[in-house]
């Protein structure tokens, strides 16, 4: 499906849905979503390794609000469980999860390729190479800054290259560039990991990608980046709905497509940046969520972008209660369950449509 | 960007002068002596049935390579005098052991003792062309990468791998080895009983107490270690239990844990080898979220500690004994 979406450069993205939930009346998919993502966010929080019952969570929780007060039964440790170390993680999650699926979204409406994602145009080689000179240097806390340096070098590198090649329609060109650049940065960060072998260990955690602990001070450090980039994705839905339609009809539509192709770049590769900085490569979201919203839910823009943020936000949550809870107290590396848990998933719905069709 | 080295702590540093020192007047006051009871002492474990009859060694002498169980037995035709070691713990020994002056060069991680002839060898990627470049007549290694063994045998060097050893006689055995190999049965000897007499006082020392957790962080994504590693085998001398254990169904013996789960399980004994990469310290670990109701963090007995020491199985396994002693020496038997 990559090859003729390339080659054609006709919109790829838009699938017609299995389902009939994209004619469901607007106040009817607005409670679905709401009841899916505050299910997950409730799952995220009641299940983890420390011995928490459920009952007392739900107490702490109303307890938490104003003007209630209910005794938990928590001692002031499980409370600091809950509060400082459970609610910042599945937060994190949340963040990073609609993060990356609203930036897979946005690269592939703006490339019209259904396989745009941060791997594809270079954003995850440079964070990887970024965070793996951090690692190496042996200064763990330039991690996050570096990455983020790299990432947006990644999609600079990519974007300058394919536009001095093939100017800047080629999206075939793009995603080419986008290839020799993260086949690049790969190269030289697996030859920093290995002349610097000895913080292989911390790359590789890294790489597998995990959230951190760190309380909420990873959430709070990526909010901001992760509020803008998603606030100018969303506000340029329709834009790409008209964009989809091909470049001279946008343009007769008034919408400069060079321009908004960059400030939609820009802004999805801020959020992916900033959530890559503290949680490390997690794959398949930004490619799988997107599809599965489409394939729900129709693939107007207007619809999908704000969809996949939310489910986005709910798959990631979830599968990282299975990464705490499958091998508690181990922790499996959540870019591990989310390619184990997504890919037959994704097959699944993918032959349902085929099926359908 | 300085690869990561690590200084050897002034206080470990005289220690272990003052070990070798020791050791070395032990071997010339047993001398001969020693080949009286074949260097065998009563630590003296399985596997160590290499032992030559004379202290100095003699030579062609046959060795066992690898693990205690399921080694090869390699036989090396004289005494070495151009010796590569890619293990740090093996060159700790080499020098511990008075082989240093056989030792031509070794890894790029291996740096202590000081003045060692450290070189850019690689022993996580051994290059065996780089290796040969330096006509030596033993390599020592801690595992077989890149067909290193074949490699070199092909150019008629032998290699002897001294891979991290299942538990503290393991670790005796390889020094009884090393020591074999090279010519030092006396010293080598000399050197298990200073260890395993400074581990055995370090234990001594302590009160009897049951049922008491440590935590030891391998790296800020919360890698530990349990029960069964080498390094858990030492902990459990001290009567300590990892936190890690109920980690270990899936046989992971460096499990990740969940900072809950930390926090939950509430170990007595923390103690952190992440100090040097990294921002982790005492103090920005105690700040950790839930990490002030821990025991070990409301006692006091969080402690950083020199990753070489804590993860090399080398003469300062002393070391490393002597300050879980001390940290278990002030432990509350209550606390758990």
């Amino acid at each position: 499906m990559s090859a003729e979406a390339v080659t054609s450069g006709r919109p790829a993205a838009a699938p017609r849905a299995i389902t009939r939930l994209g004619a469901l009346p607007r106040p009817a998919r607005l409670l679905l979503v709401a009841a899916v993502l505050a299910g997950s966010l409730l799952t995220g929080v009641l299940i983890g390794p420390a011995g928490l019952t459920a009952r007392a969570v739900l107490l702490d929780l109303i307890d938490a609000l104003p003007w209630v007060d209910l005794e938990s039964g928590l001692t002031r440790q499980q409370h600091a469980i809950l509060w400082q170390i459970r609610m910042p993680r599945v937060a994190l999650g949340a963040l990073t999860g609609s993060a990356l699926a609203l930036a897979g979204a946005a690269y592939q409406g703006v490339f019209r390729n259904p396989l745009a994602d941060p791997y594809l145009l270079g954003v995850s080689g440079g964070a990887g190479l970024g965070a793996t000179i951090g690692l190496v240097s042996g200064n763990a806390a330039s991690v996050p800054l570096m990455a983020f340096a790299g990432g947006l070098l990644g999609v600079a590198l990519t974007y300058g290259l394919s536009s001095s090649v093939g100017g800047s329609r080629g999206a075939a060109v793009l995603v080419l560039a986008g290839v020799a650049v993260a086949a690049f940065f790969n190269a030289v960060q697996t030859f920093l990991q290995q002349r610097f072998d000895d913080s292989l260990f911390a790359v590789y955690s890294w790489m597998l990608g995990r959230l951190s602990t760190d309380g909420w001070s990873d959430v709070v450090r990526v909010l901001p980046y992760v509020a803008v980039g998603a606030a100018v994705v969303l506000a340029h839905r329709r834009a790409l709905d008209v964009m989809a339609l091909g470049d001279v009809e946008a343009a007769s539509l008034g919408v400069d497509p060079a321009r908004t192709r960059l400030v939609l770049v820009l802004a999805a590769t801020l959020a992916t940046a900033a959530v890559v900085s503290v949680s490390g490569l997690i794959g398949f979201v930004g490619i799988v969520i997107p599809h599965m919203v489409r394939l729900l839910f129709g693939g107007s823009h207007r619809t999908l972008l704000p969809l996949a943020a939310a489910f986005g936000a709910a798959f990631l949550v979830l599968t990282d209660v299975l990464a705490r809870s499958a091998m508690a107290p181990a922790e499996l590396p959540i870019g591990v369950v989310t390619a184990f848990v997504g890919a037959p998933f994704f097959v699944l719905v993918l032959r349902q449509r085929r099926e359908a069709a | 960007m300085n690869p990561p080295v690590s200084p050897a702590r002034g206080g470990s540093g005289r220690r272990v002068r003052a070990l070798l020192a020791g050791a070395a007047a032990l071997a010339l006051t047993l001398g001969l002596a020693a080949c009286g009871d074949d260097g065998d002492d009563e630590a003296a474990p399985a596997g160590a049935s290499s032992a030559p009859a004379a202290g100095a060694g003699t030579f062609p002498v046959t060795v066992l390579s690898g693990p205690l169980d399921g080694g090869t037995e390699l036989t090396i035709e004289s005494r070495p005098e151009a010796i590569i070691s890619l293990s740090p713990s093996a060159t700790e020994t080499l020098f511990a052991i008075g082989a240093g002056d056989q030792v031509i060069a070794v890894d790029d991680q291996s740096d202590y003792p000081e003045n060692v002839p450290t070189t850019d060898l690689s022993g996580f990627q051994p290059n065996i062309e780089a290796i040969l470049g330096y006509s030596p007549d033993l390599v020592i290694a801690s595992d077989d990468v890149n067909n290193l063994v074949a490699g070199l045998s092909a150019a008629g060097v032998p290699t002897l791998l001294m891979p991290a050893p299942a538990d503290l006689d393991e670790a005796y055995s390889q020094m009884e080895r090393l020591g074999a190999a090279t010519g030092h049965v006396a010293e080598a000897a000399a050197l298990v009983a200073e260890v395993s007499g400074a581990v055995t006082s370090a234990v001594e020392k302590i009160p009897d107490v049951k049922g008491l957790t440590y935590y030891h962080e391998l790296d800020a994504s919360l890698y530990t270690i349990t029960s069964d590693t080498f390094i858990g085998q030492l902990y459990a001398e001290f009567g300590l239990t990892s936190i890690a254990d109920a980690a270990a169904a899936g046989g992971d013996q460096y499990p990740q844990l969940s900072a809950e789960y930390i926090v939950e399980a509430d170990p007595d004994l923390v103690v952190l080898t992440d100090a040097e990469f990294g921002d982790v310290t005492v103090e920005t670990a105690r700040q950790r979220p839930g990490w002030d109701g821990i025991s070990a963090v409301r006692t006091g007995h969080i402690v950083d500690l020199d990753p070489d020491i804590a993860s090399r199985w080398g003469p300062r396994l002393a070391d490393f004994a002597e300050l879980i002693g001390e940290q278990v020496a002030t432990l509350q038997p209550a606390a758990s």
